[in-house]
């Protein structure tokens, strides 16, 4: 295609630079509010928390904001703080696995139903999620007491008075109860998003149920599966509230211990330095996720693209 | 005061310290919140609350602060007092922040129609966390409630302003036993709110199976505490539980503060260590309600708290408050202005209205903690009178100490519990 064609499509270049430009400036208006708020309630939060933890605690108790140093992260190293970020990793780790034990087959069913009965359960499922967590937590806490109805079921069948309140196990449920729905959602989305027609395709093809699930559906979900442990695993690997109503405060996990430094202890810059090491922890992880999850998805996405281009691709040579 | 209403509020007045994890919700944000409004402050150099944040020298900003908002220089004693109110006289709306549930709402609506401003009432449930507010201006209150120790620590770090008793004539009706205590003893920054102990509550089946005479061992002892039949919790307040430990290991708390015998603070750290296991939790909120419903059926609390939950539950044959035999722990409850409140006129007015006789015994017949005011015992409840959970007979009262403001020492206090945890 000739000079003309050459010079139409570099005013066609320069013309669409622009429509770019206004589509940047556009995207940019649509997206300061949300900038802004990130700006204001993230960013400079995270600033100052990264400031704090290099400043020093005077014996008084004040933060003085001169001399910086690194106490406060070598101060991380101790055994006891170790022993506590042990803990809480050991406990976020079973929270996740058990949220997936118990979210995939949930999903799975609630991702089969017919459309209208998925809406209504899709509704349950939010409903406690909309419920202030912390009212959740008080009600298990009432279900798990030793005057609650799970003690008087125990006890009419014999087995005398239930005593799982303040222990570990009543953590462990209150974290999974708290957390669920997070993992539900993403293995939902996942599950409902998938081609069924490959999971048929492969029982066409000899494949029994199970092998069916575990070489096709289980990994076409696999990006659901990630997405939920990262949303399970972070919100449990700093909570605080959970452990602190029903372990009796007994075992200090990380994010009351993060807590004890700004309230009770004054020390901003241990504080600190504990929240900037979640942060970063936490950062690693959605990173982690968002390339295992754009890997899943580029497991498919060619596919779809290839689907794609073999509809397009003819459509030129029709035209020529 | 509908009898509805303190049952549902009787499980939050318990003076709770440190416990509910919302509180800790709370400290988690109050700590972002004061590292922000820190921050702001910075930028706004005339911002004078901010600064004593940043160190402790004095900033200029200070200095060219009004008198009236005390230069927060350590040892800080500002000139003079700091308003020229008169008695009575209101100068807007009154912040007020006090521990949950430590106040009848009548009182108040009776101040706000006695003098026509409104009260702005907000709650807190430790000293620590009031602490961090006001060091940090991340608000600003008018009056707010101190303890003893945390009197010593504020004054001494210029976050109060020194009172004008002028405005103040009820403040006579203080005992004079709290008007020279030695956490102000030129009594210049507070005014006696409530007072109280710390000890055990615990059923009358154990207060027999232990001997008869309450101790600390039923905490500490593990052979003694294996005699309970049922558990035990303790409260989630550092300096109260290593004050604890260190009454049952002999020791006088004020002696092991004021002669900074870390040593003994060491000891009292492992003691609670090893406690720990033993318990069922820390609680510093529902500690009598836990005692009287069963939960638990040895509880280490505040006198107070215990009072009102045996007679809610009319637990008398039953339950029993203690001092243990070797000590425990007393408290004073204090109303003090922080050195950047905006209506130090209305702050006098407040105080002066709780230190009325009537309205001063009011706050006891709801709170169940002791009145410091002389002139409201005539209109006390002969039960709160009575009861020597609540006012200590002599020999009893001897066995108390407060816990003295720890300067320097306070994180080697807060570790011991936090290691005890871990």
């Amino acid at each position: 295609m000739q000079p003309a064609g050459r010079a139409s499509e570099s005013t066609r270049a320069s013309g669409e630079k622009a429509a770019a430009q206004a589509q940047r400036r556009q995207g940019m208006l649509l997206a300061s509010p949300g900038a802004l708020y990130l700006l204001i309630f993230f960013v400079a939060p995270l600033a100052l928390i990264s400031v704090y933890s290099f400043a020093t605690r005077t014996s008084t108790g004040r933060t003085s904001l001169s001399g910086w140093n690194i106490e406060s992260y070598r101060a991380i190293g101790d055994d006891v703080i170790l022993g506590i970020i042990g803990r809480s990793a050991w406990l976020a780790t079973l929270t996740t696995a058990l949220c997936l034990a118990v979210g995939y087959p949930f999903a799975y069913y609630l991702a089969t139903r017919p459309r209208h009965v998925r809406a209504i359960l899709l509704v349950l499922v939010m409903i406690p999620f909309w419920t202030n967590g912390l009212v959740r937590v008080f009600a298990i806490r009432f279900l798990l007491g030793s005057n609650g109805p799970a003690s008087a079921l125990s006890e009419s069948l014999g087995f005398g008075t239930f005593r799982i309140l303040f222990t570990p196990t009543a953590v462990t449920i209150g974290m999974v109860y708290s957390f669920l729905t997070l993992m539900v959602l993403p293995l939902y989305v996942a599950l409902e998003r998938m081609d069924w027609s490959l999971t048929e395709a492969a029982r066409d093809l000899y494949a029994s149920g199970s092998r069916a699930f575990w070489k096709v559906t289980l990994p076409l979900t696999k990006s659901g599966i990630v997405a939920g442990s990262v949303l399970v695993f972070v919100p449990s690997f700093g909570s605080y509230v959970v452990p602190d109503i029903l372990g009796g405060a007994k075992t200090l996990l990380i994010g009351s211990y993060i807590a004890r430094q700004f309230r009770d202890a004054r020390n901003y810059p241990l504080g600190a330095a504990l929240s900037v090491l979640l942060i970063v922890a936490m950062l690693v992880a959605v990173a982690l996720n968002q390339r295992s999850g754009s890997g899943a998805e580029g497991g498919d996405r060619p596919r779809r693209r290839r689907r794609g281009r073999a509809r397009t691709e003819p459509e030129p040579a029709a035209v020529s | 005061m509908s009898s509805m209403t303190r049952t549902g509020v009787a499980r939050q007045r318990s003076r709770g310290r440190t416990g509910s994890a919302r509180l800790i919700l709370l400290g988690g944000i109050v700590g972002i919140g004061s590292l922000l409004a820190a921050a702001c402050g910075d930028d706004e150099a005339d911002e004078p609350a901010a600064a004593p944040e940043t160190t402790q020298a004095p900033a200029p900003a200070e200095e060219a602060a009004p008198a009236e908002e005390a230069a927060p220089a350590e040892e800080a004693a500002p000139a003079g007092p700091a308003a020229h109110c008169a008695a009575g006289e209101t100068d807007g709306d009154l912040t007020f922040y006090n521990w949950a549930e430590y106040i009848d709402d009548e009182l108040l609506a009776a101040f706000e129609a006695e003098t026509g401003i409104n009260v702005d009432y907000t709650t807190y449930e430790s000293n620590e966390e009031m602490l961090t507010k006001v060091e940090s201006g991340a608000a600003i209150y008018d009056l707010v409630v101190p303890s003893d120790y945390m009197v010593d620590t504020m004054r001494r770090e210029g976050l109060l302003l020194e009172l004008n008793y002028d405005a103040i004539p009820n403040s006579a009706n203080i005992d004079p036993a709290f008007t020279n205590p030695p956490f102000d003893p030129e009594h210049r920054y507070h005014v006696a709110y409530q007072w109280g102990t710390t000890g055990i509550g615990m059923t009358y089946e154990v207060l027999e199976l232990i001997g008869g005479e309450s101790t600390w061992a039923v905490l500490f002892d593990p052979d003694t505490a294996a005699l309970v039949p049922g558990s035990i919790s303790m409260l989630d307040d550092a300096p109260e539980t290593v004050s604890a430990a260190l009454k049952y290991l002999g020791y006088s708390i004020e002696d092991v503060i004021n002669n900074r015998n870390e040593a003994a603070i060491q000891e009292a750290g492992e003691l609670l260590r090893a406690t720990n296991e033993r318990l069922l939790k820390y609680d510093s909120v529902t500690f009598g309600d836990d005692l009287v419903n069963g939960e638990v059926d040895v509880a280490h609390g505040w006198s107070g708290g215990f009072a009102l939950s045996i007679d809610e539950a009319d637990a008398y044959e039953t339950h029993v408050y203690t001092i243990p035999a070797e000590g425990g722990v007393r408290w004073v409850d204090t109303m003090a202005i922080p050195h950047n409140a905006d209506n130090v006129c209305s702050a006098h007015a407040m105080i002066n209205f709780l230190t009325d006789a009537e309205n001063g015994a009011a706050l006891t017949n709801w709170t169940f903690y002791g009145s410091p005011n002389a002139a409201a015992t005539p209109y006390i409840d002969s039960e709160i009178l009575e009861d020597p959970g609540i006012y200590p007979p002599p020999e009893v009262d001897a066995r108390l100490e407060f816990i003295p403001h720890a300067g320097d020492m306070a994180l080697l206090i807060q570790d011991q519990l936090t290691n005890a945890k871990s």
